[in-house]
């Protein structure tokens, strides 16, 4: 399996999220901001970042990079994709997903190991958990207060959109403390903590980040078996 | 819009040569859109710059040397070196140069002996006078690292003067062909409570999170100290480190005649004008508000892209010499790569590309503008060096060419012209190496006998159970003992992947190799008060105390860097304190076989007549052939019952003097410092790489301020696991054991069944080892017979302090104009 990591200028952790994707038993391939091509990747990782240096709103410009037109395609077509921080900053500003990351209520960056309760496990990123699981996992971030219109916030909630909620304290004001949530069809997810910084028990707090790719790897594998869509049913 | 690719090499000039414009079709390339005519510029000035000619023609014009810092002699000097009077821009360009800052012209002649007092060592590739020291760490691969400090522009203006400190110190690692992996911040302020440390110390740790986060390194460690004595001169270092293949070191020498000179990165601006003469090389006075402009101002983002396009420069070869502009910005970079070559050069200013139509040829030789880097390519590869940055969307710009040195053997000029105009013609060595030197008088401060006659262990102690739980309790909310996670939470510790340990462990470790886990422990540390007690002590006890903390993690100390902090080197006391700390850092440095690399002197960090403590910040580099065997901090929850076992390694005294204790309860400085024995630590050293080796040690903590309860309570607050402890009956009080600030000392855990092969470790490498208790389930910190206090209450008053202080909303500052605009116009390329 392919694992595409986005490289855009800014882009901070996307060697670690190709190093995530080695970790987990996938081929990571480099994918560059300015070139449309996919080289034929199965999954994409948009990394952890600032993207053309987020002086705007975050992402609000990656989104427009010539790779992203491709992505945004490929995604609409099933393809998974997982946003990671400003990947998911961005992931919202392509309105793959609904609402917007703001800035931290407490207005500092903030990075510390975040215990976060995973909900719903029928996406493609998050099949290898278990509902209601807790995992630890690093957030850093400045902007990263998760925030929609009730509306949207209770359709995410009814759907089981959420993929995970902050979990003995919320570290960024985040609304109904929500730290990532997925598309309808769940091949697209964003989440704010950093799970590529969960793989290894040298250098992360706990192996938790592991799950969410060997899931799509899974997911992947179930796919080209059965035929269908990676990220499991259309709603 | 990035780049400009032409060629200069037509204009090949005799290195005297009078002015000679470029090609217009060069000129007329040269110009970014939105840049204004090259005839609007000149209309500015009635009768144009000041030029060499000008300079010829009226030998007697006054000139403003001494509003420029220069001494009368100094003056006279420099019209000696060029036979005439300096223009305009030379004038600043000396001014510059021969600044305290640039030229260390009162520290030079004391900062020899590290060089004389070089210990043996294989492994060092480059140090001082390179932009950082190299230290090879393997057959392939080498580290460079370096602190440096930025503490006049913090004070100014805390956001900027942080962020670009860590921008200047990054550009610094990367010029020596290096791809810098982390940054450590030492910071000192005045009191905690004090409402202008409410106003620096919010701007300093967002400015150095800001800039840090968003270049992707990690933050692994440092210092936050508050103490009166930086009221009105906080100390802002700022540590990077960097890691290359040794075949990449890079050199800054402009070499090869017909070379061309490239301008890499962000364009020039007004900003930083001054500021290594104005804010660095003099007294604060009243008016520093109205020095504001001379702060730079920083894209973190500008330097990312910098920062990958000049690596993947070197890896393609393309480069043949590099320099960072810092401080002095274009003057600096463009001496001293032409004196270290013996070249000269000629350079055509008006190519520079402008954020501001209208700066003068001064004010661009003179610009502190952050992100950017010199470049010295070939003609050959100059289309390919165009090519790489514009892939990055970084501008790049030949603005000159190296140029022969004298037919007689004797160095080549730097002759600098600006639209026909030849403002600068001028030997370059004269700027970036004959700088004055004074060896200025030294006097031992008239206070010091009294000062250290006035001693801490005589003041009052507590005594019972209960006066000990207390004093313990004030001690840990204290703000130099309490947690200091409102400050290291804004940092991002994780990036790159490779942080194995950060703050709050003794040093931050890194992984180098992820094949074979080769790896490095840095640490940095000073006391200024033990160097006000004693510079020459002082010094020592912060390399002691480095050194320690590199070595409890198990990896082995090689190298040093050092940021000199003192006041101002024009009063002998001064002098005398500066002196004598660089004495005391240079024999430690030879006794303990670790090379000073390389390193900084900050001046004139005095407000009036009162000179901040003298406050030599050393850090220490070790290296790990198994980064996986670091040994951390925080004791382990208890694997077997009963918990490990806890041995005090080292001697306790009576040193109280200095000590955290004194200043906490009594308010009190006064005394002699701790003893330092370098041998000793040596001895403690080397036991922990082998115990690490041996995987011996569960846990270990350098002992240092605060003393053993300190370490106590943050190896049991790191893991929330609790230690039963029992003070040793040597004639010593319990007081003594908890807060002596003795040097040389660690608390180890060792898991039961290893604590014999410890013991007989110890015993082999004779350092003393004193049983202390053990790892507890309970959630507690019991001293028998003294009192116990529960993890929750340590925790509590621990923690609260930094967050009642500051915890209000954040000094929060926006991305400058130039940057967004910058970001704007790459957006468009895309």
């Amino acid at each position: 399996m392919r694992i595409g990591v986005v490289t855009f200028p800014g882009s901070l952790d996307d060697g670690d999220a190709a190093r995530a994707a080695r970790i987990a038993g996938a081929e990571a391939v480099r994918l560059w901001h300015g070139d449309p091509d996919l080289h034929g990747v199965d999954a994409v990782v948009l990394p952890g970042g600032f993207s053309y240096g987020d002086y705007l709103r975050c992402g609000a410009i990656a989104r427009f990079a010539p790779v992203m037109e491709s992505i945004i395609d490929a995604a609409r077509g099933g393809l998974p994709v997982l946003g990671i921080c400003n990947g998911f900053q961005v992931l919202c500003e392509a309105h793959l997903l609904p609402g917007a990351l703001t800035r931290n209520q407490h207005l500092h960056f903030r990075n510390r190991d975040q215990w976060l309760k995973v909900e719903a496990t029928n996406t493609a990123w998050t099949n290898q958990f278990t509902p209601g699981q807790e995992i630890l996992i690093p957030v850093k971030n400045g902007e990263g207060c998760f925030v929609a219109d009730q509306k949207t916030l209770d359709s995410l909630e009814a759907e089981g959109r959420v993929i995970a909620r902050y979990v003995r304290g919320n570290p960024n004001g985040s609304q109904r403390d929500i730290a990532g949530i997925t598309n309808e069809a769940g091949n697209v997810v964003g989440i704010m903590p950093h799970p590529e910084h969960a793989v290894e028990a040298l250098t992360g707090p706990s192996l938790d980040g592991l799950g969410f790719f060997t899931s799509v790897l899974r997911a992947l594998a179930g796919s080209s078996a059965d035929g269908q869509l990676a990220g499991g049913q259309q709603r | 819009m990035t780049t400009q690719p032409e060629t200069a090499t037509s204009e090949a000039q005799p290195s005297r040569a009078v002015p000679n414009q470029p090609p217009a079709a060069a000129a007329a390339s040269n110009k970014p859109s939105g840049f204004a005519a090259t005839d609007v510029l000149v209309n500015e000035f009635a009768d144009g710059p000041d030029t060499v000619d000008k300079a010829v023609a009226s030998p007697d014009e006054l000139q403003p040397h001494a509003e420029l810092g220069l001494k009368d002699d100094e003056y006279d000097r420099i019209r000696q070196i060029l036979d005439r009077r300096p223009t305009a821009s030379e004038l600043a360009m000396y001014s510059i140069m021969w600044s305290e800052h640039c030229s260390y012209k009162s520290s030079k002649v004391h900062l020899r002996q590290f060089g004389e007092k070089t210990p043996p060592n294989t492994r060092m590739l480059a140090g001082i006078g390179e932009n950082a020291g190299v230290v090879q760490i393997s057959d392939k691969i080498a580290v460079t690292f370096k602190v440096e400090s930025h503490n006049h522009p913090s004070y100014v203006e805390p956001y900027q003067g942080a962020a670009t400190g860590v921008g200047g110190i990054v550009r610094d690692i990367l010029a020596m062909g290096a791809r810098p992996i982390a940054v450590m911040d030492p910071l000192r302020f005045g009191a905690a409570d004090h409402p202008d440390t409410a106003r620096v110390l919010p701007g300093v740790v967002a400015g150095i999170g800001g800039y840090g986060n968003c270049l992707g390194l990690p933050n692994i460690g440092g210092e936050i100290v508050f103490d009166p004595t930086y009221q009105g001169n906080p100390l802002v270092n700022a540590l990077s480190i960097g890691v290359l293949p040794v075949e990449r070191l890079q050199k800054k020498e402009a070499t090869g005649t017909g070379n061309i000179v490239v301008l890499l990165g962000a364009r020039t601006g007004r900003d930083g004008i001054g500021g290594v003469s104005v804010l660095a090389s003099a007294t604060f006075d009243e008016e520093a508000e109205q020095r504001r402009p001379s702060v730079q101002v920083g894209d973190p983002f500008m330097e990312k892209l910098l920062i990958e396009s000049c690596l993947e420069l070197y890896d393609a070869g393309l480069v043949s010499g590099i320099q960072d502009l810092g401080g002095a910005g274009l003057t600096c970079a463009l001496t001293e790569t032409a004196a270290a070559a013996g070249t000269g050069m000629r350079v055509w200013l008006e190519r520079v590309p402008l954020r501001e139509a209208s700066m003068s040829p001064t004010e661009i030789l003179a610009s502190e503008s952050q992100e950017r880097m010199l470049l010295i390519v070939t003609p050959e590869n100059l289309a390919a060096v165009l090519k790489v940055a514009e892939k990055w969307g970084v501008w790049a710009t030949a603005i000159g060419e190296v140029t022969p040195a004298g037919a007689d053997g004797t160095p080549g000029r730097l002759v600098i012209s600006w639209n026909d105009h030849v403002v600068v013609d001028v030997p370059p060595g004269s700027l970036a190496d004959d700088g004055p030197v004074y060896a200025r008088p030294l006097r031992e401060p008239a206070d010091l006998i009294l000062l250290q006659a006035d001693r801490a262990e005589t003041l009052p102690r507590p005594s019972t159970g209960d006066e000990l739980r207390e004093t313990v309790l004030k001690m840990i909310a204290s703000p130099n003992l309490c947690d200091k996670s409102w400050v290291t939470e804004q940092y991002d510790r994780y990036v790159l992947g490779n942080t194995v340990l950060a703050q709050p462990e003794d040093s931050g470790v890194l992984r180098i190799d992820e094949e074979t886990g080769l790896g490095v422990a840095l640490s940095v540390d000073g006391n200024g008060r033990y160097a006000r007690l004693d510079p020459y002590e002082g010094a020592r006890l912060a390399l002691a105390e480095a050194y320690r903390n590199v070595a409890v993690t198990g990896a082995e100390p090689i190298a040093v860097t050092d940021c000199l902090n003192f006041g101002s080197p024009e009063d002998p006391a001064v002098m005398w304190q500066f002196a004598e700390a660089v004495r005391g850092l240079a024999d430690g440095c030879l006794q303990l076989g670790t090379p000073v690399t390389g390193g900084n002197v900050s001046f004139y960090n005095q407000t009036g007549a009162a000179a901040i403590h003298p406050t030599p910040v050393v850090g220490v580099l070790g290296i790990f052939d198994d980064v996986a065997r670091r040994i951390p901090m925080g004791f382990p929850a208890p694997a077997k019952a009963g918990g490990d076992l806890l041995f005090l390694l080292g001697e306790t005294r009576n040193e109280l003097s200095g000590s955290e204790w004194a200043w906490v309860t009594h308010g009190h400085l006064g005394g002699k410092p701790p003893k330092v024995d370098l041998a000793a630590e040596q001895a403690l050293g080397a036991l922990m790489g082998r115990a690490s080796k041996a995987g011996l040690v569960s846990a270990a903590h350098d002992l240092s301020d605060g003393g053993l309860a300190q370490v106590l309570v943050e190896s049991c607050l790191r893991h929330n696991v609790g230690a039963k402890v029992t003070l040793p009956e040597d004639g010593s009080t319990a007081f003594v054991h908890l807060f002596s600030e003795s040097a040389g000392r660690a608390v180890v855990a060792v898991p039961r069944g290893h604590d014999k092969a410890f013991l007989a470790l110890a015993a082999e490498f004779g350092v003393p080892v004193t049983p202390i208790g053990v790892t507890a389930e309970e959630q507690t910190l019991q001293i028998q017979d003294q009192f116990t206090i529960g993890l929750d209450e340590l925790r509590t008053a621990w923690s609260a302090t930094l967050k009642n202080l500051f915890g209000g909303p954040a000094e929060t500052a926006s991305a400058d104009g130039e940057g967004r605009s910058v970001t704007l116009e790459l957006t468009e390329r895309n």
